[in-house]
């Protein structure tokens, strides 16, 4: 697994991904997460934010250079142990992506069955993961019974099923008001003071300016920024608009 | 393993009528692969009653002597296909005549009719074309006027089994390319009706096998099933025939096993087939 003492658990290295279509999503990007860590990711649509979340999960590979996750390198991954990468993976979206036909617990539950769980430990693992996000009440509602932030919060127990030790949100709050937008930033933050790093994608800058915490800034493809010098964030957002 | 049972479970209640039609499409192509084996069972059997009586009888030119007869059959004896060899002189052979068709009596009076001698053959031996190689052979003798065998009988009942395995074969594979594209069809339905169970399930880590297990389950299921089908209709149509028109034979045990068995494997193999194609396609952008 991985080769060096090092705490870092990513680490992307001189990586370029093209399209055939659409051209380069991203160019000569380098950077390192390490354990525990919290992280922002930004940029404005189709800098190449949702590009680097789906070669962190390998759902592609780099054109050049190369992606290491918790050992696993994107040169060398096999497609069985995709699957085992993802385990270590929390992975949360915009639009939720719940199974409407299943209740909150049922959907935490999924997660669980679907990667072979012991059956008598899932009732009560789902218990603790819906009490970790703030939920216990709303364990058998469905999907459309819940507002758009209790739903993001299902689907981050979802995500945390299997442990992860890095967490990957795609714009977590693009679909939530401000309140509910606050509220599930305080729990990644809960989640990551438990140990588990997060990497966030997000076009809230001020959520960013105010948390003063490292941000990593994408722009054409091209890794602009990684730091945390929000004044020069700012700078950057605005000078563009 | 028991989760991909109820997933399965679940597939055939939530979509009764897809199961069903690729149920009865799968019964239908086995069925009518198993009519034409039916079909060409029969007339083995058939073939082999026939063939048991498969008789050659060479005629003898007039005034053949005694010790010449006796010459013929010590060499025929010695022949490898020849089973039996009886002899019919002159006098019994107009005997037997007479006996048989009593109405031509007047006509038979003082008439000759030739000796003759009949070989039957032995097992393996009774095909068209040994059977018209040993009536040349017979020919050669010089004693031997005429040789004559149930030939056209013989011949034709061989083409129609032929002609019937080979319709059975071409049908049945058609058939079967059929029931793979149907069963294909539905579990990419059911595939496709399930995208976002698949992608969360993928996204989670589920490991391929995970994710392809119900759906290849659910093809052989709905094959066996189709299997299963195929035979009660094969037994019903046999049955009826059977009582109707003429008794037939029907298949072994290990016959209908190894149907149930191919049904098995259509399904399997159409949603293997469907299941490579369509879950590779189903990751959306995260």
């Amino acid at each position: 697994m991985s080769e060096s003492p090092t705490s870092d658990i990513v680490r992307v290295i001189n990586v370029s991904r093209d399209y055939a279509r659409s051209g380069p999503a991203l160019r000569d990007v380098s950077f390192e997460l390490r354990k525990g860590e919290f992280v922002f990711l930004v940029g404005h649509s189709g800098a190449g934010k949702s590009t680097l979340l789906k070669l962190l999960t390998m759902a592609e590979r780099p054109s050049s250079g190369e992606v290491r996750v918790s050992g696993y390198s994107s040169s060398s991954i096999t497609s069985r142990e995709i699957p085992h990468l993802r385990r270590r993976l929390g992975i949360v979206f915009q639009d939720f992506r719940l199974l409407p036909d299943r209740t909150a617990e049922q959907n935490v539950a999924f997660a669980l069955e679907v990667t072979g769980s012991p059956h008598g430990q899932i009732a009560s693992r789902v218990a603790r993961l819906l009490t970790q996000v703030g939920l216990t009440s709303r364990a058998t509602a469905y999907p459309h019974e819940l507002s758009g932030g209790e739903q993001q919060r299902v689907a981050i127990a979802r995500a945390l099923a299997n442990d992860p030790f890095l967490l990957l949100a795609d714009e977590p709050t693009g679909n939530l008001d401000d309140r509910a937008t606050h509220a599930i930033f305080l729990l990644l933050r809960e989640i990551n003071a438990r140990g588990t790093a997060v990497l966030m994608a997000t076009h809230n800058v001020s959520m960013i300016q105010r948390s003063n915490l490292r941000f990593l800034e994408l722009d054409q493809g091209e890794l602009r920024f990684d730091g945390t010098d929000t004044a020069r964030l700012l700078a950057d957002m605005r000078g563009r608009r | 393993m028991r989760l991909a049972f109820r997933e399965v479970l679940l597939a055939f209640r939530r979509a009764p009528l897809l199961a069903i039609l690729g149920v009865v499409t799968i019964g239908f192509s086995l069925f009518a692969f198993g009519l034409f084996g039916l079909v060409a069972i029969n007339i083995r059997s058939a073939l082999r009653d026939i063939e048991d009586r498969v008789e050659i009888r060479a005629f003898l030119v007039e005034g053949t002597r005694d010790a010449q007869v006796e010459e013929l059959i010590r060499a025929v004896v010695n022949f490898p296909e020849v089973a039996d060899v009886g002899y019919v002189s002159p006098d019994s052979a107009l005997q037997r005549a007479r006996a048989e068709l009593d109405e031509f009596r007047d006509v038979m009076e003082g008439t000759f009719l030739p000796g003759s001698v009949e070989l039957r053959l032995k097992d393996g031996f009774r095909d068209p074309d040994r059977v018209q190689q040993l009536a040349h052979k017979l020919e050669t003798y010089p004693v031997v006027d005429e040789v004559r065998y149930g030939r056209e009988w013989v011949e034709k009942l061989y083409r129609i089994r032929n002609i019937a395995g080979l319709a059975g074969t071409v049908l049945g594979a058609v058939f079967a390319l059929v029931a793979v594209i149907i069963i294909g069809s539905t579990i990419r339905m059911a595939i496709l009706a399930r995208a976002r169970e698949i992608e969360i399930m993928r996204l989670v880590g589920a490991t391929n096998w995970f994710v392809r297990m119900p759906y290849l389950l659910d093809g052989a299921i709905k094959g066996v099933l189709g299997g299963l089908l195929a035979v009660l209709l094969a037994w019903g149509t046999a049955t009826l025939v059977s009582r109707n028109l003429m008794t037939t034979s029907f298949f072994t045990g290990e016959q209908v096993m190894l149907g149930i068995f191919a049904g098995g494997m259509l399904g399997l193999v159409g949603s293997w087939l469907s299941v490579g194609r369509h879950l590779r396609q189903v990751w959306r952008e995260p």
